[in-house]
């Protein structure tokens, strides 16, 4: 098949000829019937659905439900790629976990000259009610979803770090389970590592940040924000799967000092909560007090030792896009060691210079919101018509601190199966990473999202991206 | 591990749910066989039905006439109340996400497949060629949550409280279909050595599946008092009153004897149980059969009421 050789193609090489993480798959897909594996997306949806891997478009008179698309082509990478590029990953949340102690306690890296205090002060997840204090176990970051994309054989980029409630673990998963169930014969030949011990992993790691209030095994529990949260189905399999009790705000209050859920049998204490809330509706007393779906109090129950909060509460600094742009700082500052993981240029927009470069290239950069998330807000400048860049550059111009700029990549394609044969879509991969006191656990492979329409590199799944699942070979 | 109050609850309801949307379609789908066979009482007939499920004022503010399909679709596919199948099978579902981790993913799918499979059975008003398959279709797919419960859950409080769910909405579902016919049932003096008719009597067993069962154990003649005992007394019969009621309170000290502890409701259900036990049908018929039923409905909500309080459904 013919590649468009702009962008490097994870499947195929310059001559058309799969490379060789896809070698044995390339060599099955040569075999098979192109009508019956158009079947098997049907299948795949169909799986999806009565799993109910579904989520609730509300505002409608009747609730509509919608699935995330799948592709049944698999994303594979190499053992030697992924030890590489796990290893940068470690190597980036070691030093989160670092930096967000110290801006918690002495700010050396502010002291050393290398964040300007400013963007620790006036950055509004820092929480002013975390400093001095260090979680159990002293991990702030306990699930880490850092968003890789990359551009050629060795090019693995961080676009982005989600440190506060990453999610899509549960599609993960899923996409694991559809495809083994889909194409048995695929795993019985080719040696894919496992991960449908993340659960299991997220719970030995859970557990082994227990607060000091806890007696004997920790009782763990999940809250969520209840089943008409669109990643409602997530909450509720990772508590199902790791054993965990799923609760909401109204199941729990504090009781002689201690977060504990109503049961059938009285309240009983909670160790270890798996927030799925943002810091803001965790505690009414704390931060917003109309929010219903948190715990009054919970903040000084946590700060007492009576429980810990996974993610930590003030977590989310990390995941700002104007401290991205100094991770790479960062990382150099807490390991004393040179990034593995290369960080996309970044152009803060709140420095002049900057602001100026970005002015004079915005159709070639891509312009993100610094709080923003979700691929909402942002401007793709390539794609971007000729009064959408100037609408664009007026908002910069009127508040430029609230933006970045980085350069439009090259994305790798990955094909999806289409009606007319294979096509090449634009990828990126978000792994999962676990943080305890004892280790970092990366689970091989993680999310990939991909951009379903043709030429567009915007993956997100309320943008129209689907997701594949992600096969690291053994070594 | 213990099982938080709003799981429980939330699976009470969902098996609550599940058997009343059942219950429904079996009440509908006698209504529809009287319609077919004795056209000229149909009206009467689709009347005692909203009367049973109390929705005669709702189905009357939508001011349509007693038209079979009318009513059908009021009752299967109806939006504007809670009451019809479809929107009861989709409160089984919020209430099977609710307790998505106290259920096996059997019955997880299975639930999720029943309501999915039946909006979209459902998704345009319904003809009359329509009507057998997607009854049979609500039958069986109710059967299939049941067959993934028993096959595949713990028996544990969490089942126990499934069933609770099931037996509360059986046992008021049963009084309530004999409620509304119990004139039928009363033995008076102007019927007898007169023709029956029998086909209210069928309607009434039809509508509790009780049909086959009570004519195998009386293949012989039909007398209102054997047909009341039967759906009253006859613990063989797993839609009879008494048969619920000790279901109930079979459930009740599992749950007392898994927790080591029982709670107020057990002496209540304990009661209920053993005085219906100790009455006869004449009994009941001498000091009323509709008396009898109502106050039988009161005490199965009274313990609706104490389930939830004694095991911490709500606060």
């Amino acid at each position: 098949m013919g590649i468009d050789n702009i962008f490097f193609d994870e499947m195929y090489d310059e001559a058309g000829q799969p490379r060789s993480s896809f070698a044995s798959y390339g060599q099955w897909l040569a075999q098979q019937e192109p009508a019956k594996l158009l079947k098997k997306t049907q299948e795949a949806e169909d799986l999806f659905r009565k799993t109910g891997i579904t989520f609730a478009v509300y505002g409608k008179e009747e609730a509509e439900e919608r699935l995330i698309p799948f592709d049944i082509v698999p994303r594979i990478i190499s053992a030697q790629e992924w030890a590489r590029v796990s290893r940068g990953i470690e190597q980036r949340v070691r030093a989160m976990n670092a930096f967000l102690h110290d801006i918690y306690h002495r700010q050396e890296i502010v002291r050393a000259g290398k964040l300007p205090e400013h963007m620790v002060s006036s950055n509004s997840a820092f929480l002013d009610r975390m400093i001095g204090f260090t979680p159990p176990g002293g991990v702030y970051s306990h699930i880490v979803g850092v968003d890789l994309v990359r551009t050629g054989p060795n090019d693995f980029f961080a676009l982005e770090d989600n440190a506060r409630t990453p999610s899509g673990v549960s599609y993960m998963l899923e996409n694991r389970e559809t495809m083994m169930r889909m194409f048995p014969e695929l795993f019985t030949h080719m040696k894919v590592r496992e991960v449908s011990d993340y659960p299991k992993r997220l719970r030995r790691s859970l557990s082994a940040c227990a607060p000091p209030a806890c007696k004997g095994d920790p009782v763990i529990a999940v809250l969520t924000p209840g089943i008409y949260n669109s990643a409602y189905f997530e909450h509720s399999f990772l508590a199902d799967q790791m054993g965990a009790e799923l609760v909401e705000g109204h199941d729990l209050r504090i009781v002689d000092g201690r977060v504990a859920m109503r049961t059938t049998q009285g309240y009983q204490a909670i160790d270890v909560l798996y927030r799925r809330l943002d810091d803001d509706y965790l505690d009414p007393l704390s931060f917003r007090p109309d929010s219903m779906l948190g715990v009054p109090g919970i903040m000084d129950v946590y700060m007492a030792g009576g429980i810990t909060i996974a993610n930590a509460p003030g977590t989310g600094i990390v995941d700002d896009k104007a401290i991205y742009s100094y991770v790479p700082d960062i990382v150099r500052f807490y390991t004393g060691e040179e990034p593995l993981l290369q960080n996309v240029p970044t152009w803060r927009c709140s420095e002049p210079d900057s602001l100026k470069y970005v002015l004079d290239n915005l159709a070639e950069l891509v312009v993100k919101e610094v709080h923003g998330s979700g691929g909402y807000g942002m401007l793709v400048g390539p794609a971007a018509s000729k009064r959408e860049l100037a609408d664009f550059a007026a908002k910069l111009k009127r508040s430029p601190g609230k933006y970045i700029a980085q350069p439009t990549l090259a994305l790798s394609t990955v094909p999806i199966l289409t009606r007319k044969g294979l096509s090449p879509r634009h990828v990126d991969l978000r792994p999962f990473v676990l943080v305890s006191p004892e280790r970092i656990d990366i689970t091989p492979g993680g999310l990939t999202r991909v951009a379903l329409k043709k030429g567009s590199l915007v993956v997100n799944s309320s943008q129209g991206g689907g997701t594949k699942d992600s096969w690291v070979l053994e070594g | 591990m213990a099982t938080l109050g709003k799981t429980a609850g939330a699976l009470f309801w969902m098996f609550r749910y599940l058997e009343r949307s059942e219950n429904l379609a079996r009440l509908v789908e006698a209504g529809l066989r009287m319609s077919l066979t004795r056209g000229e009482t149909a009206v009467q007939e689709w009347r005692s039905v909203l009367a049973t499920v109390d929705m005669r004022d709702a189905f009357e503010a939508t001011e349509q006439a007693y038209d079979p399909l009318h009513v059908v679709n009021f009752l299967l596919r109806g939006r504007t109340h809670g009451g019809s199948v479809l929107s009861m099978l989709e409160a089984a579902r919020d209430n099977a996400r609710r307790a998505r981790t106290a259920i096996t993913r059997e019955v997880w799918e299975a639930t999720n497949e029943c309501f999915i499979n039946i909006r979209s059975a459902l998704a345009r008003p319904l003809r009359e060629a329509d009507l057998p398959q997607v009854l049979g279709m609500i039958r069986q797919h109710s059967a299939l949550v049941r067959g993934a419960l028993h096959g595949t859950m713990l028996r544990n409080d969490i089942y126990n409280f499934a069933r609770l769910g099931t037996f509360v909405e059986r046992a008021d579902n049963t009084a309530r279909i004999i409620d509304v016919k119990y004139y039928l049932l009363l033995p008076s003096l102007s019927h007898v050595g007169s023709t029956l008719d029998t086909s209210q009597w069928d309607m009434l067993l039809r509508s509790l599946s009780a049909q086959r069962s009570y004519r195998w154990l009386n293949p012989n003649e039909t007398k209102p008092i054997d047909i009341a005992r039967f759906l009253i007394f006859d613990g063989r019969f797993p839609r009879s009153v008494l048969f619920c009621a000790l279901k109930i309170s079979e459930n009740l000290k599992w749950l007392a004897f898994d927790y080591a502890e029982e709670k107020p409701v057990h002496a209540y259900a304990a009661k209920m149980a053993d005085d219906l036990q100790k009455l006869t049908i004449e009994q009941i018929f001498e000091s009323g059969l509709h008396e009898f039923l109502q106050t039988f409905m009161r005490s199965i909500a009274a313990i609706a009421n104490l389930i939830e309080k004694d095991y911490r459904f709500i606060e």
